[in-house]
């Protein structure tokens, strides 16, 4: 069967060799583009959040080029994203859209539905065959996960402007070859000194900001006008507070984010669905570690994102930290954000520097 | 003491049960003023900008109470229905908290939280909490709880009878109406939530031109639970949200009924629940040759603008009906 899913950061090169192991064949979402969003404006209802678009935009492309079988991920709520699953579909089917459309929920919540679903995308393969496909796809998440989050440490401070990124190519290469676990386990250690061999200026201590916010915006470059590069090219170390591994386990049978919600406790004691509480608890967090400031990307209506926001004028003056929220549409263009972002520099550098006078 | 209750959001679906709660134990119950340009331009200006126009518009009730109530309720609604899988809106979630980081200088929020999917914190529990903050004896929080969910139920059956909310809570307490509908051939259902359905002021007075039209309007609300409840079945999965899932199953629930002329689908500019809920209405109506429209209501909306596009689909719906 040719099975396609959402494109989602690098995850494809994880997702691509799970989909291939269990025999089946991938049609390989396109990086979303003007025209997938464009697509996918156009049949979604109008205020659904940019991932709903840019997912059935993908979809639509997927459509296109042949595939029969589609895979997302579901969700309990109270985020809308957990429903977008049933409403893809009915929106697919309207348009005239044959497709299997399979929608998986969160495992712990509706296991025997989970299961079944399985069943029907691995029918055929041994349990083991299965086990080892999952599971190297998992080890595959981690690292690339673990890779980028090295690059975003060395591109702010490498000597050759735009080397983190070519290296970063060809380790997106290098791992997307690795098939068994062994395989994987070499390609991090080949990354990893590549990575390491970039020549740094040790002098720079670049700014460092925490990137916080809704988990698709945060994860898909295409989206956020690949705003960590843009970031690190500025000079500026941006760390982001989720990463689709992590994010896998702590939603699954492991609760990893209890200190996070921990540290959101004095300004939002609920659970407001989606990242809303974690995003509130990731910037009191960062501010405790010396970050200079945090950058919350969130899609335009989305509505824990709004909860937070609201919360974090609060949060931003008891902490005294600066925050700055980037809410991104179809309207959202890369100029703009570039200069909110030179904007949000200049004041990060000008209060570092005026905090290193008041100390001398 | 004074306890300050916001005309909006939970005030149409819950006002008889807090009401009737706070009277019993000797409090005087404020209600915040009709939804007015003064009110939602406070809340305009309290409240972060990408909020939609009923979450500003609490904002601005809650500022109207500000110098008038010695508590303010805030009811943090998560769950408050038979089914356990639902919640209500994220921005509900968070309002007392957003209340709280967004207006200075505010008397004390009486946090009344509800979330019958905890066992050990019921309703009772919750009320009894209530009491306890503003020193009222266990006796008298009981019996006025008592009295205050007998007070609901009545509501909630003259609502059933096809009494509009202000109808209903004129007979029961006292509170200001509008006058009777006529009853005419025409049929829509106005499907929307409560906030923004019966207020007329953020809907542009939308419910009493359809009446001056010569309309018969149908709210989810006027359906009884149980026929309601039993339209969940249409959908493959529920929606996350009490209010929304009551808006999506009374619009089926009148697509299938078959006796009306056309659906309106009420929402708020930039609702996030409403961008599934609409387009499921939407499909829904499409399937079955129900006309169908949503007007979409935010701080810019004007009366003119409302009544065209009402006007607009009422001749449509008339002529449809003459042709057939």
């Amino acid at each position: 069967m040719r099975i396609t899913f959402p494109h989602m950061g690098s995850s494809w090169i994880a997702f691509k060799m799970l989909i291939e192991k269990l025999g089946h064949k991938p049609v390989m979402p396109l990086r979303p583009s003007e025209k997938t969003l464009s697509l996918g404006s156009h049949y979604a209802p109008e205020f659904a959040c940019i991932p709903f678009k840019i997912l059935l935009g993908t979809y639509l492309e997927s459509l296109e080029r042949g595939a029969e079988m589609i895979i997302t991920s579901g969700g309990m709520g109270p985020c809308r994203a957990g429903y977008y699953g049933v409403l893809h579909e009915k929106i697919l089917r309207d348009m005239g859209y044959n497709v299997d459309f399979v929608v998986l929920e969160p495992p712990q919540k509706r296991a025997v539905d989970f299961l079944r679903k399985l069943g029907k995308i691995t029918s055929g393969k041994s349990l083991p065959a299965v086990w080892e496909a999952l599971s190297t796809t998992w080890q595959k998440l981690r690292v690339l996960d673990q890779i980028e989050e090295l690059s975003y440490e060395t591109r702010p401070r490498e000597t050759n402007k735009n080397e983190t990124t070519r290296v970063m190519e060809r380790c997106y290469e290098i791992i997307d070859g690795a098939w068994t676990k062994e395989d994987i386990r070499i390609s991090r250690a080949k990354c990893g000194e590549l990575l390491k061999a970039i020549p740094l200026d040790k002098s720079i201590k670049p700014l460092k900001v925490g990137i916080i916010g809704e988990i698709y915006v945060v994860l898909e470059p295409a989206v956020n006008f690949d705003i960590q590069r843009l970031l690190g090219d500025m000079g500026v170390l941006a760390h982001r507070s989720i990463y689709l591994a992590d994010w896998t386990k702590d939603n699954t049978f492991f609760k990893g984010e209890e200190h996070i919600k921990q540290a959101a406790r004095p300004y939002l004691n609920e659970l407001v669905g989606g990242h809303g509480t974690l995003s509130v608890g990731n910037t009191v967090l960062y501010s405790k570690n010396g970050y200079d400031g945090v950058i919350q990307l969130a899609p335009f209506t989305c509505i824990p994102e709004i909860v937070s926001k609201s919360i974090l004028n609060r949060v931003s003056k008891d902490l005294d930290i600066p925050v700055l929220t980037l809410f991104i549409d179809e309207q959202t263009g890369k100029a703009g954000i570039k200069t909110r972002l030179e904007a949000f520099i200049d004041l990060m550098y000008s209060r570092r520097k005026y905090r290193q006078e008041a100390v001398i | 003491m004074k306890i300050g209750i916001p005309r909006t959001l939970t005030y149409y679906a819950y006002l008889p049960l807090w009401e009737t709660f706070f009277r019993e134990t000797g409090c005087e119950v404020v209600i915040s003023d009709e939804t007015s340009k003064g009110i939602l331009d406070k809340g305009v200006e309290y409240a972060v900008n990408d909020a939609c126009i009923p979450i500003k518009l609490f904002h601005g009730h809650v500022y109207n109470l500000k110098d008038r109530a010695d508590f303010i309720l805030v009811p943090r609604l998560i769950n408050f229905t038979r089914e356990k899988s639902v919640t209500y809106c994220p921005k509900f979630l968070g309002l007392t908290d957003m209340i709280r980081a967004s207006i200075p200088d505010l008397p004390p929020l009486i946090d009344f939280r509800i979330d019958l999917r905890e066992k050990r914190r019921s309703k009772h529990r919750e009320f009894e909490r209530m009491g306890n903050m503003l020193g009222i004896s266990p006796y008298r929080i009981h019996r006025a709880f008592d009295k205050a969910k007998k007070m609901l139920y009545s509501y909630r059956k003259q609502i059933a009878a096809k009494k509009t909310p202000e109808q209903a809570l004129k007979m029961l307490l006292d509170c200001p109406h509008v006058p009777e509908a006529p009853r005419r051939p025409i049929t829509l259902a106005a499907v929307g939530y409560p906030y923004l359905l019966y207020d007329s002021f953020v809907n542009a007075g939308m419910m009493s031109k359809l009446h001056k039209m010569g309309i018969r309007v149908l709210t989810p609300e006027m359906v009884p639970e149980k026929l309601l409840a039993k339209k969940a079945k249409r959908l493959p999965k529920n929606l996350f949200w009490t209010f929304s899932n009551q808006v999506v199953r009374g619009a089926i629930y009148y697509i299938d009924d078959g006796n009306i002329d056309g659906i309106i689908h009420v929402t708020a500019f930039g609702c996030g629940p409403d961008s599934m809920v609409g387009k499921l209405i939407e499909l829904e109506a499409k399937q079955r040759a129900v006309p169908y429209i949503c007007i979409s209501l935010d701080e810019h909306t004007g009366e003119a603008g409302v009544l065209t596009r009402l006007e607009a689909f009422v001749d449509m719906l008339k002529y449809r009906r003459n042709k057939s």
